[in-house]
């Protein structure tokens, strides 16, 4: 799960990581009042969305007098922003983060994240900061500088120092990075986090550290035991089909092609994609009923497919292990009653009670064509496409 | 022969008291496995299905002598569940739950390097040595006993992968599902030179998916120590960057884990790569 640079910051704030003067704001009134609060200028006016390059893209900008405060917000606050990240459609932005503006010395990076082979926490810093990490990783290896913590001993401190001075941080600097370094890796590990980014990170002229930018993301396996982060999901961040998805624990993601597909786990899902653009098609969406999906959440699934307007087939692939390939063929056959089949649909199954699906199937007058195998199906598929 | 489980195989079920555990317990017992005993805790003493149910791990061992472990016990408890067997010495868990923070995971894997249990999974289907022993909740009927071994990152997509091997004929030795997220026990190394070693097994099924580097570190220990044949499969060739994409390890984050740089990384190791699924069991049969 993401959350918006305000909020990372709250959470920073809350564990004693420095964070510039701020406020959010959701309205022009809003943010002049919150740059008035602050007493003080120039101000950053942020957009928040959940993607990153927002400077680049204009979302990002420093407001020297009263009446800039409410020029730039009046024009981040509504703009549709497109970065890198956003694909070409952009994000409507709808709050900002206005900040004290600060003088920076020195711009630098830090992230934590799983390294899923060795197990720990990976933590990286750089003195390259404010850039493309991803990019300083492959040009310039050198200056990324990587310890990684065990999970059973936690941060130690003389990886902090391993850190601090492969920053070249002076030493009144090293006393400020090494506790903040420690209390971020706790936020880490107390919130389940699956990121936590800052770039920059940087230093001030009056030789302070603090977290420009803040990047908080949450392992999605771990959400039951943190309620209180669940309260900062923004579901205009999310398609309304990926929300409406979630409330009947269907994985849907929304794509750009037109044959939807509804299959019984991920990897299987993701092959069925993979089979639609091989047979010259384009998937309209990924969606995973798992393993033990009932026959309401075949039915929900099939609705939500079928709400994408783009969406001209529909191929539906079951290999029955847990989920009964009866209950699939009862719950599309529930779903088509309610909802209106426009489009072409064909079905392959296999697996447990494959028989009593297809007579289900086959006895209730729809519209369906049964593929027998994949191959075929891919076919029929496909002709569904170019028709 | 086989690899990690056999008809010798004494299983004990955490979490057995459950609905998914009752009845994933029975289609395995009807398949044939040696189902000694049960683990929930606060249940010792009942039965299920004829099957004896203690309170701990520690006492179902010494009680029945079991050697393995099936969990399905619920993600909020299912890494103790792990710990519990492993200190209790069973030499093999297999973790199907789903859902486990992988903080808890990272803990759990640290831990067990230091002991000799082998952890499969956890959010896999399982191992199977069809004709033999089924430890987990794969369709037993689909598979058939033979010389090719099986491993996958994922659940339905291995049962589809070992259909088709069946349709055409061809047998497996052993199947395992190592397991859809970022951290988990046994890896793709682990069970390549387990069938390497294995005298029953005459080739491999490799079925990977986006996300992480797996594939690719498999790849070069394939090019590197491997002589049997291998054919691989990778699903997530249309898989948007940036999303998790239902198994919470099948993510491609900013350029790595893209399912092109692993289909690569196994051609150069000689692996032959089917990208069209539906074609996989035809390539089986002619390479093997």
């Amino acid at each position: 799960m993401k959350i918006h640079e305000y909020q990372a910051k709250e959470l920073f704030q809350k564990y004693g990581v420095p964070i510039p003067r701020g406020q959010v704001a959701f309205n022009v009134e809003e943010a002049k009042s919150a740059a008035a609060e602050l007493g003080t200028l120039p101000v950053v006016i942020k957009a928040q969305i959940h993607a990153g390059g927002r400077g680049k893209g204009g979302g990002v900008k420093l407001a020297k007098t009263p009446v800039e405060v409410e020029e730039v917000a009046q024009a981040i606050l509504g703009m549709t922003l497109v970065t890198h990240q956003t694909g070409p459609e952009g994000r409507l932005v709808r709050r900002v983060l206005v900040e004290e503006g600060l003088a920076i010395e020195k711009e630098l990076y830090l992230g934590m994240l799983p390294d899923r082979s060795s197990a720990r926490v990976t933590i990286m810093v750089s003195e390259a900061g404010g850039m493309d990490i991803e990019e300083v990783a492959a040009k310039t290896p050198e200056k990324i500088i990587k310890v990684q913590v065990d999970p059973l001993l936690g941060f130690e401190a003389f990886q902090a120092r391993q850190l601090a001075y492969g920053l070249n941080l002076e030493p009144d600097l090293v006393k400020l990075f090494v506790p903040m370094v420690a209390r971020l890796y706790k936020l880490f590990c107390e919130y389940d986090c699956s990121l936590v980014e800052i770039n920059p990170l940087i230093i001030t002229r009056d030789r302070n550290i603090l977290a420009l930018d803040a990047k908080v993301n949450f392992d999605d396996n771990a959400l039951f035991r943190h309620k209180d982060i669940l309260e900062y999901r923004d579901h205009d961040e999310e398609d309304p089909a990926e929300v409406e998805a979630s409330k009947y624990n269907l994985n849907y993601i929304k794509m750009d092609g037109n044959i939807g597909n509804m299959v019984n786990g991920a990897g299987l899902a993701m092959a069925t994609m993979d089979i639609i653009k091989l047979a010259g098609a384009d998937p309209a969406n990924f969606l995973d009923v798992g393993g033990g999906a009932s026959e309401e959440m075949v039915e929900n699934g099939f609705r939500i497919i079928l709400s994408d307007p783009a969406v001209k087939g529909v191929f539906i692939n079951i290999f029955g292990g847990i989920l009964r390939c009866d209950i699939l063929a009862q719950g599309v056959v529930e779903a088509a009653k309610k909802v209106d089949v426009r489009v072409p649909v064909v079905i392959r199954m296999e697996g447990t009670n494959v028989e009593k699906g297809r007579k289900i199937l086959e006895a209730s007058g729809m519209n369906l064509t049964v593929a027998s195998d994949l191959t075929d199906a891919a076919q029929k598929v496909a002709a569904i496409a170019k028709g | 022969m086989s690899i990690w489980v056999d008809q010798n195989t004494r299983l004990l079920v955490q979490g057995i008291t459950g609905r998914e555990g009752q009845f994933h317990t029975m289609q395995c017992v009807a398949y044939g496995t040696n189902v000694v005993a049960g683990v929930t805790p606060g249940k010792g003493g009942q039965k299920v299905e004829g099957i004896p149910v203690f309170n701990t791990v520690e006492g179902a061992v010494r009680e029945t002598g079991a050697d393995c472990a099936m969990i399905f016990v619920p993600p909020a408890f299912a890494a103790d569940a792990i710990l519990e067997a492993a200190e209790a010495g069973v030499p093999l868990i297999v973790a199907i739950t789903e859902g486990i923070p992988v903080l808890d995971m990272m803990k759990v894997k640290t831990y067990l390097k230091n002991l000799p249990s082998r952890l499969i999974g956890p959010n896999c289907p399982g191992i199977i040595t069809p004709g033999q022993c089924k430890v987990g909740i794969m369709p037993g009927p689909i598979h058939k006993p033979g010389p090719v071994g099986v491993v996958s990152r994922s659940g339905t997509l291995t049962y589809e992968v070992v259909h088709q091997l069946t349709q055409q004929g061809i047998g497996q030795s052993t199947c395992i599902g190592i397991g859809g997220d970022p951290v988990n026990g046994t890896n793709f190394i682990d069970c390549l030179s387990a069938f390497q070693e294995d005298p029953d097994t005459e080739g491999i099924v490799m079925v990977g998916e986006i996300g992480g580097s797996a594939e690719e570190e498999a790849s070069e220990f394939i090019a590197e120590n491997l002589t049997k044949p291998v054919v691989g499969f990778i699903a997530g060739l249309t898989a948007p960057p940036g999303r998790r994409m239902g198994h919470a390890g099948a993510i491609i984050s900013g350029s790595s884990g893209t399912a092109q740089a692993k289909i690569e990384a196994m051609r150069k190791a000689g692996i032959t790569v089917v990208e069209n699924l539906g074609k996989l069991g035809e390539t089986c049969k002619k390479v093997f």
